[in-house]
């Protein structure tokens, strides 16, 4: 049989069962069965003697109150030996995924971090159920097989040995030399081999599924962990946006009322002083102040343009719309302010979509619709331009999406070869994880 | 530049700026009553004592929202003569209807704050507002023009009866009107009154305003 590299990767221990015992045999299977039977009989054993260690020091101190607190921390035991017997799955579940643990993801390494971390939180039943079952069943059962194991296999491996010097009756055949116990001895290990690796790997798998059942985290657990996930998602996007603002006031509170305060005052020298060289330079530093300052304008009406904030979607788009060269009409009905996050998202997804049909499409006009459609907002940007527009790497559109999918919205672009073009951005007006 | 004093206050909450103002109101020869920083003294002082004009910040404290823009509102009501030139940062044009539309004989202004620094053209603008009429900025006029409707009532002017209304709204004089178009004022009067005519608005009522209202709402 030719063995592919990966033959002994059968993705479960139960398919791997059930498949060719030729292939089964020549795998990493019965292997990883046995090591992980043997990491079980140890695991256990250990829990059991940590287990009446703390119960009878809990019970002999408790006179001094030091008791009390030993027997209190008796769930970070159960709690080790869960994260413990989750990383000893991953023997038995070669390139698979990691079981999903109960407890929240660790902020630190080292044990100082997860005894920090683990003490406040409490103990799942499941987990202690399994702590409890490896501490006085499995571990001495696994002990038994393996022990078995090991006294038949090495019995028939010693076999001429043992026949040298005794007779050696196995299953009723009778070998009084060393030569006579040859063939039994072979016959007799192979048959245990294959056996053993039968019983063994069965029993791993039934731990295993145990072990699944019993130390994952449930449905709940796990609907719970992406709440999590989205709502530190949607404060990752409120704190983008805080930050916006942040800046935004900084440059406009800061820099831009000093270059406008500069301005004036450059102003008011053009008055005062006479015709010549001199007033040319002032004339020229005005209009230098006043490129910074429209620049600066610019600028901050990339980051988060304050008639928004002032004034919401509408007014904010009906800016843009006036500052475009072609004519775009703006047609928006909403019943009120949106969330700051649902405003900026759309502000800038029009900007970007309006500023995309004033260089690329070569359009005649263009046309800004908005209104509120079964709680969300629906906002399109259309043109009669040459089309062929499309969500690609590096169009500011694409970073957007990003945006969009984190508050719960999409986009689509509709833009056939020829046009015309439709961008219809999506996004719920309330933002709720 | 008229030689009269006239007595001015000014809102404005960063210092900054106001120091600005002031300086450049004092070099226009005009007086400053006070500088303030906020609506609410703003409104008091005029109360008290009220000046010729009055130049605010639409956004202030404590709200920063348009505090200034309210202050200018009641000081209009309560003092209908006094000319309200409002500074802003950004065209909103739901600024410029609330103030064209208040009745009262002073004069209204809206510029955009990073056009202060003209500083001719601003105290031109004073002025305009003192003698109770309109300054708006010409950027104000330029975003609105490129807003309006192909159904509206202008859509019955022609492009020159156009430029001469977007002129008016931005507060000239027929002679700077003709002025600036280069021609004689004798055919901006022309203009001007067929625009009235074509826009069918009364004798009798400032028509001027009418029809840069009409023309700000497209």
């Amino acid at each position: 049989m030719e063995r592919s590299p990966r033959a002994g990767a059968a993705p479960t221990a139960w398919g791997a069962l059930a498949g060719s015992p030729v292939r089964f045999l020549t795998s990493s299977w019965p292997f990883r069965s046995w090591a992980y039977l043997a990491g079980s009989s140890l695991a256990g054993l250990l829990t059991l003697v940590a287990f009446l260690a703390l119960a009878l020091t809990g019970i002999v101190t408790s006179i001094v109150v030091i008791g009390v607190f030993v027997l209190a921390s008796m769930p970070l035991l159960f709690m080790a030996v869960g994260d413990l017997e989750r990383r000893r799955l991953r023997v038995m579940s070669p390139g698979g995924a990691p079981l999903p643990s109960p407890h929240p993801r660790l902020r630190d390494t080292g044990l100082r971090g997860w005894l920090r971390q683990r003490r406040r939180e409490s103990l799942p039943g499941r987990e202690l159920g399994y702590g409890v079952l490896l501490a006085v069943l499995l571990w001495w059962v696994d002990l038994l097989v393996a022990a078995n194991a090991v006294l038949l296999l090495s019995l028939m491996a010693l076999a001429p040995l043992l026949a040298h010097y005794e007779e050696f009756v196995v299953f009723g055949w009778t070998a009084s030399s060393a030569w006579e116990a040859v063939p039994v001895g072979v016959v007799g290990f192979v048959g245990f081999y294959v056996f053993f690796a039968y019983v063994a790997t069965a029993l791993a798998a039934g731990q295993v599924a145990l072990a699944r059942l019993l130390l994952g985290a449930s449905e709940e657990q796990l609907e719970q962990r992406i709440t999590e996930l989205r709502r530190s998602r949607l404060d990752l996007v409120d704190a983008f946006e805080t930050e916006r603002k942040r800046i935004e006031r900084h440059l406009h509170d800061g820099v831009q009322q000093r270059l406008v305060a500069l301005t004036m005052t450059l102003g008011r020298a053009e008055l005062d002083v006479p015709e010549g060289p001199g007033l040319e330079l002032v004339r020229q530093a005005h209009g230098e102040a006043e490129a910074a300052l429209s620049d600066l304008r610019e600028a901050v009406r990339g980051i988060h343009p304050r008639v928004l904030i002032d004034h919401g979607i509408e007014a904010a788009v009906r800016e843009i719309a006036d500052r475009m060269p072609i004519p775009v009409a703006v047609d928006i009905t909403l019943s009120g302010r949106l969330p700051a996050p649902v405003e900026a998202t759309a502000y800038f997804v029009v900007s970007e979509a309006i500023t995309n049909v004033a260089k690329h499409a070569r359009a005649g006009s263009s046309r800004i619709t908005g209104w509120e459609q079964d709680g969300d907002l629906v906002v399109t940007v259309t043109d009669d331009g040459v089309g062929g527009a499309r969500i690609g790497a590096g169009s500011g559109l694409a970073g957007l999406v990003t945006r969009l999918d984190a508050l719960g919205g999409r986009l689509e672009v509709h833009s056939p070869v020829g046009g015309p073009t439709r961008i219809r951005m999506e996004c719920p007006c309330r933002i709720e994880p | 530049m008229p030689d009269r004093t006239l007595r001015v206050v000014i809102a404005e909450d960063l210092a900054l700026l106001r120091e600005g103002l002031v300086g450049i109101v004092e070099r226009g020869g005009h007086e400053v009553v006070a500088a303030v920083d906020n609506a609410d003294a703003l409104v008091t002082l005029v109360h008290h004592d009220p000046p010729d004009v009055v130049i605010t910040d639409v956004r202030m404290p404590p709200g920063l929202s348009d505090e200034g823009l309210r202050a200018a509102a009641a000081i209009r009501e309560e003092h209908p003569a006094v000319g309200i030139l409002v500074l802003s940062q950004y065209v909103a044009d739901a600024y410029l209807t609330s103030l064209l539309e208040a009745p009262g004989s002073g004069g209204t202004g809206y510029l955009l704050k990073d056009r202060v620094g003209h500083v001719r053209e601003f105290l031109d603008s004073i002025d305009r507002v003192a003698d109770g009429g309109m300054a708006v900025d010409p950027e104000v006029v330029r975003q609105l023009l490129g807003r309006r409707r192909d159904d509206g009532p202008l859509s019955a002017l022609t492009e020159r009866e156009r430029e001469v209304l977007a002129l008016m709204a931005e507060g000239l004089t027929n002679g700077s009107i003709a002025a600036r178009l280069v021609v004689s004022e004798a055919a901006v009067r022309k203009h001007v009154g067929n625009i009235f005519a074509k826009l069918d608005l009364e004798q009798g009522t400032d028509r001027r305003v009418a029809a840069v209202l009409t023309y700000l709402r497209g």
